[in-house]
């Protein structure tokens, strides 16, 4: 890698520490920050996604709505207390083209509840397109795709 | 004595046993009466199978199931259980194969589950082998019937279960056809793990009263009041239904709609989408309907919440564990603008859903709730205590209706 080349994965792996960590620590209000304006975000299974099949368990396509499941979230939704603990690693880049620049990487998803009981709750891997805007990386489109094609009992909170 | 006998209380179906929820020998019994017994259950759409050799596996309640497309072009359905051995056919959730071989010792099934082959049938070198009178036909799969409806394929074990349109009768049938009028295109599919019993989730579909006070979304972003016009068909016998919400008649004006939530917890003000392409629908079936829920007893959904349509799939896992299946469809005629709405749309609803995700946990708080209270029961009473069908959702005759339809099944 050159130098140029370090530097650019060392930012990425920055921008998903501090993205798995928005959502940890509950600051749900700036998880929109993340992404570009005209963004796309799903979540979906690996059976959907390997057949090709557009549904999203989530499928969001602008900032302003992923502010508005937030805003969902907040005030709306009826969901017990719980919380997540991202663990985001094996980042892979490839392609660097019109549509930005592709970035995989695993995740894993703790989940505990309001009394105490944990469960891995997901595991997948981020297919996503990142690109430049005012010198800062941002996601141009996030395919959270999950493993498994189960959700335990819901999925409220953003991956 | 029945052991699993329980005392259904003297007012009927406005009352049921919380036992009914989560006693393992209810469950069993269920199993046995139900699943095995005198219902249809939802199998397959004919177009996921579309050629020869494609198969699906699933089960009628716990026990599981293989959907085929035979050579002749007709669908097929047989125990996923090896008539040798009892060992699993099809490993896989579906596939293409033109025979069915058993992995553990290799028995084959032609694609309607007549045996075609068995291993070293005629032993070694002239010792082992099967005994002369052994007759491959009298060793097939389990066949199980099939029946169609609009394109649904549902099967039973029982011989005494009605035509499945007789079973699902007109009124109910006319709302099936009113939303699957055309080819369907599957978008997708998820499945959600319930820690509740399968009842739980049922009731809950049937419950036409709870939409706008559980899901406060549809108040808080004035999606949806039960102040709108709608109501409840229920189908004679009980166990089918289908509730519908009118998208442009009220029942009171807007002033008195608001005075009715005013100190509902769901009711606040001033909130909307700042991207509102999420609602944006189109009327697609020409009645005014906005959403309709539908039921099939004892396990089937049929959902359209505006442009969203989605299949559900009732699955009992243990008596407090339930599957929920989700097949998310478009059709073939959709133009991209159509797809990507019913996309959009496909938010509110399945795990994640603006108005369904409150569904996946609330049967759990009832599982939770009722540990203890075996003997005590819970009450239906609104609406009265028919389970007929009403010009309002303010009622709860669609889930009588389904204790109405469970009870003599189940002997209760």
């Amino acid at each position: 890698m050159t130098p140029g080349e370090v530097a650019r994965r060392l930012e990425l792996e920055a921008l998903y520490t501090d993205y798995a960590y928005c959502l940890d620590d509950d600051r749900l209000e700036e998880w929109p920050d993340f992404f570009v304006e005209d963004c796309y975000y799903r979540i979906t299974s690996a059976e959907n996604f390997a057949a090709g099949l557009p549904l999203g368990i989530v499928y969001l396509t602008s900032r302003a709505m992923l502010a508005d499941r937030v805003m969902a979230l907040r005030k709306a939704n009826i969901y017990e207390p719980q919380c997540y603990r991202h663990l985001v690693s094996s980042f892979k880049l490839g392609a660097d083209d019109a549509d930005g620049l592709a970035v995989t990487a695993n995740f894993l998803v703790i989940r505990t509840m309001q009394d105490g009981a944990m469960s891995l709750f997901a595991a997948g891997r981020y297919v996503d397109r990142v690109v430049r805007r005012d010198n800062t990386w941002k996601f141009a489109r996030k395919d959270v795709v999950l493993d498994s094609r189960q959700i335990d009992t819901l999925l409220a909170m953003p991956l | 004595m029945d052991t699993h006998a329980i005392t259904w209380p003297k007012e009927g179906n406005s009352r049921v046993p919380y036992r009914v929820f989560s006693d393992p020998d209810v469950y069993r019994a269920e199993l046995e009466r139900l699943f095995l017994g005198r219902t249809w259950q939802f199998l397959v759409m004919a177009d996921e199978l579309p050629n020869p050799g494609d198969y699906k596996t699933t089960f009628l309640g716990e026990t599981p199931i293989i959907v085929t497309r035979g050579e002749d072009g007709e669908i097929h359905a047989m125990l996923n259980r090896c008539a040798h051995r009892g060992n699993l056919v099809c490993l896989k959730r579906q596939g293409n194969e033109s025979l069915l071989t058993c992995v553990y010792h290799s028995w084959s099934y032609d694609l309607q589950g007549n045996l075609k082959s068995v291993a070293f049938r005629r032993g070694i070198a002239g010792k082992g082998g099967m005994p002369e009178d052994f007759r491959l036909e009298d060793h097939g799969l389990r066949k199980v019937r099939t029946d169609h409806f609009a394109g649904l394929v549902f099967g039973t074990l029982s011989e005494e279960t009605p035509p499945l349109a007789d079973y699902i009768g007109n009124l109910i049938g006319a709302r099936i056809g009113r939303v699957l009028r055309a080819k369907p295109k599957i978008l997708g599919t998820t499945s959600q793990i319930l820690h509740n019993n399968w009842k739980l989730y049922v009731e809950n579909v049937k419950d036409t009263y709870h939409a706008t006070l559980l899901h406060t979304f549809f108040t808080t972003f004035n999606v949806s009041r039960l102040t709108a016009g709608g109501g409840v068909l229920v189908a004679e016998g009980g166990g089918n239904h289908a509730s519908y919400t009118r998208g442009k008649h009220e029942l009171v004006s807007r002033a008195d709609s608001d005075k009715l939530y005013a100190n509902i917890q769901s009711m606040r003000d001033g909130v909307r989408l700042s991207d509102p392409r999420l609602l944006d629908s189109v009327e697609e079936f020409g009645d005014d309907v906005t959403v309709q829920i539908l039921s099939v007893f004892p396990n089937f959904v049929l959902q359209q919440i505006n442009n969203s349509v989605a299949l559900r799939l009732v699955l009992p896992k243990g008596p407090e564990k339930t599957e929920l299946q989700w097949i998310y469809i478009g059709f073939e005629d959709d133009d991209e603008a159509m797809t990507e709405r019913r996309l959009l749309q496909s938010n509110l609803v399945g795990p994640a859903g603006y108005v369904s995700m409150e569904d996946g946990a609330v049967g759990n708080f009832v599982q939770r709730g009722i540990v203890g209270s075996e003997d005590e029961y819970s009450v239906l009473e609104m609406g009265g205590h028919g389970h007929g069908t009403e010009e309002t959702r303010t009622t709860e005759a669609s889930i009588r209706g389904f204790w109405q339809a469970y009870r003599p099944l189940m002997g209760y």
